[in-house]
């Protein structure tokens, strides 16, 4: 029988270490909503996201209340919106149209966010792809639910640089249309290179077209629980600190594993996996750069944190594979900025740069997260830094992402505040050189050689 | 049997452990186990007790519980135990 101790320890990680279950995100199939025509096309998925996800929100509520584990967030994602309005679009206002149709259903069935604004384009663009690009600024403007995500490059066919090159002023348009309130409307566009369909995270969250009908997602997180674990083990060698991070992954994702099968079975749903990661939010001691600190780096962005953060990374994955049957998603240590207080501290204190935060994610779960950088940065050098992350992804068989802020109005020494999880950022200081003549080169990199790796 | 574990944390006062135990009784809530100790300075007590004849749904006894914790100064948790027995056996 469980003992006392055992419960305590449950607890303590749920009350001081704010352990949650981060996200139950609901991916619904809209393949089988394809029409010709727009109005149709919307009134169909509105319909169809309503019924599926009807009681995704007082299921979450009730699950949260009988293990006593806090389920922070319900989400929807959707099969990527470009597809299934390929064959109704004729215009970026039938796609904007869709986009408030999506934005509304989410609200009536009370989620905080969908994903699967998206287009698929690592080799090219399809008319209808172009359209949901070039439709993000007023998508993103108009709506408040609605998460959008575009996947420029992948391992297998290289980098779209015509959709990389189209993004960086997209990105730029975006912030402008949401000059008002810090240029929010970018922190629901991610950019991403070897894109996972089943990822239950936002900004970048779709409902692949190698998924079924509909399926559960879970994302877990306890930044807080790891570094609690490992704060009694300054001076231990790297095995013992291996093994706590491991066990305590296990813990964490054992929690997911349970809520995932328990809201799987109460809305007959199937369960699809357990995304391992550890993500941060601007609570106090909720946070990955503290981790790294708890390691023995006095500031995240100091000379091994890269090493620091593959370790943490790899152990996480090894705990969390053991305690799920099934594991998926973006699985891994995140690193935003702006929903990490311990990353703006180092960024504040000037240890951490845009060029180390990039090295970063060479070995993180995702990439360029939550950054925010000058309103008057070039879109060229926009399309360059996603540019080197698709690449960096692209190489090594990695997902890598860019979810940057081109904040209006602001520059180097000042913040950007979004609110609620989304938190808040300094602005990070751009290189000023230019990559202009490089980007604005049409066409695409292609895919790398899978050999001679070195 | 469908299992819960009701966790009381707080300052030791007369009549917590009466008071659990006559809500559970006239709710048909059966007790399997009763411990206690001081985790940190604080008293801590729990109950493994046996829902699957509970006459009303299991929401209302959590919050109840909680009213009932609230009332004596202390926090009256209650969860079904397959959190910890996932957490914490392999």
């Amino acid at each position: 029988m469980i003992s006392i101790m055992e419960v305590a320890e449950t607890n303590a990680m749920i009350e001081k270490e704010n352990l949650d279950v981060r996200t139950i995100t609901m991916g619904i199939s809209l393949l089988d909503c394809v029409c010709d025509d727009t109005d149709r096309l919307c009134s169909r998925v509105y319909d169809r996201i309503c019924q599926c996800a009807e009681h995704l929100v007082e299921t979450g509520e009730e699950i949260a209340k009988e293990f006593g584990i806090p389920i922070v967030n319900k989400r929807i994602s959707i099969t990527p919106a470009a597809l299934i309005a390929a064959g109704a679009a004729s215009s970026e206002d039938d796609l904007v149209k869709l986009a408030l149709t999506l934005d509304r259903a989410a609200s009536t069935v009370g989620v905080n966010f969908i994903g699967g604004y998206s287009a698929l384009v690592s080799k090219m663009m399809t008319k209808a792809d172009e359209m949901l690009i070039r439709s993000l600024p007023r998508a993103l403007a108009e709506t408040e639910r609605l998460c959008a995500s575009v996947n420029a490059a992948s391992t297998k066919s290289g980098i779209n640089m015509d959709a990389v090159r189209l993004l960086g002023g997209i990105i730029k348009e975006t912030a402008a249309a949401t000059a008002d309130n810090d240029s929010i409307g970018c922190t629901r566009l991610v950019v991403f290179c070897n894109a996972p369909d089943d990822n239950p995270f936002m900004a970048g969250a779709f409902h692949g077209v190698t998924e079924g009908d509909c399926v559960l997602n879970i994302g877990v997180s306890g930044p807080g629980v790891v570094k609690t674990a490992i704060s009694s083990l300054h001076g231990a060698d790297f095995e013992t600190l291996c093994e706590t991070v491991k066990k305590t992954a296990f813990k964490v994702t054992r929690v997911g594993q349970l809520v995932a099968h328990e809201a799987s079975r109460r809305l007959h749903v199937p369960f699809g996996i357990v995304d391992l990661s550890l993500a941060p939010t601007p609570a106090v001691g909720d946070s990955v750069a503290d981790i790294l600190c708890e390691m023995g780096l006095e500031h995240a962005g100091a000379p091994g944190t890269t090493a620091a953060l593959a370790l943490l990374n790899d152990q996480v994955k090894k705990g969390g594979i053991m305690a799920s049957s099934s594991v998926g998603g973006l699985s891994g240590a995140f690193i935003p900025v702006s929903e990490d207080q311990g990353m703006i501290n180092a960024v504040k204190d000037g240890a951490l740069s845009i060029e180390k935060l990039e090295a970063m994610t060479c070995v993180c779960s995702v990439g360029l997260d939550m950054i925010c950088i000058p309103g008057d940065t070039p879109e060229e050098t926009v399309s360059g830094i996603i540019a080197d992350e698709m690449a960096i992804g692209m190489v090594n068989g990695k997902t890598t992402a860019v979810r940057i802020i081109p904040v209006c109005g602001k520059d180097v020494g000042e913040e950007a505040y979004f609110g609620g999880l989304l938190g808040h950022a300094p602005i990070m200081r751009v290189s000023s050189f230019s990559c202009a003549d490089f980007v604005n080169r049409k066409g695409r990199i292609p895919a790398p050689v899978h050999s001679f790796r070195n | 049997m469908d299992k819960a574990v009701i966790t009381v944390v707080g300052k030791d006062t007369v009549g917590i452990i009466a008071a659990i135990c006559t809500y559970l009784a006239a709710h048909n809530v059966n007790i399997l186990d009763i411990s206690q100790t001081i985790v940190q300075g604080y008293f801590n007590m729990m109950m493994i007790v046996d829902i699957s004849g509970l006459t009303i749904p299991f929401g209302d006894m959590i919050s109840d519980l909680d009213t009932t914790g609230q009332e004596l100064g202390v926090q009256i948790r209650c969860q079904k135990e397959e959190i910890f027995d996932q957490m914490h056996r392999i």
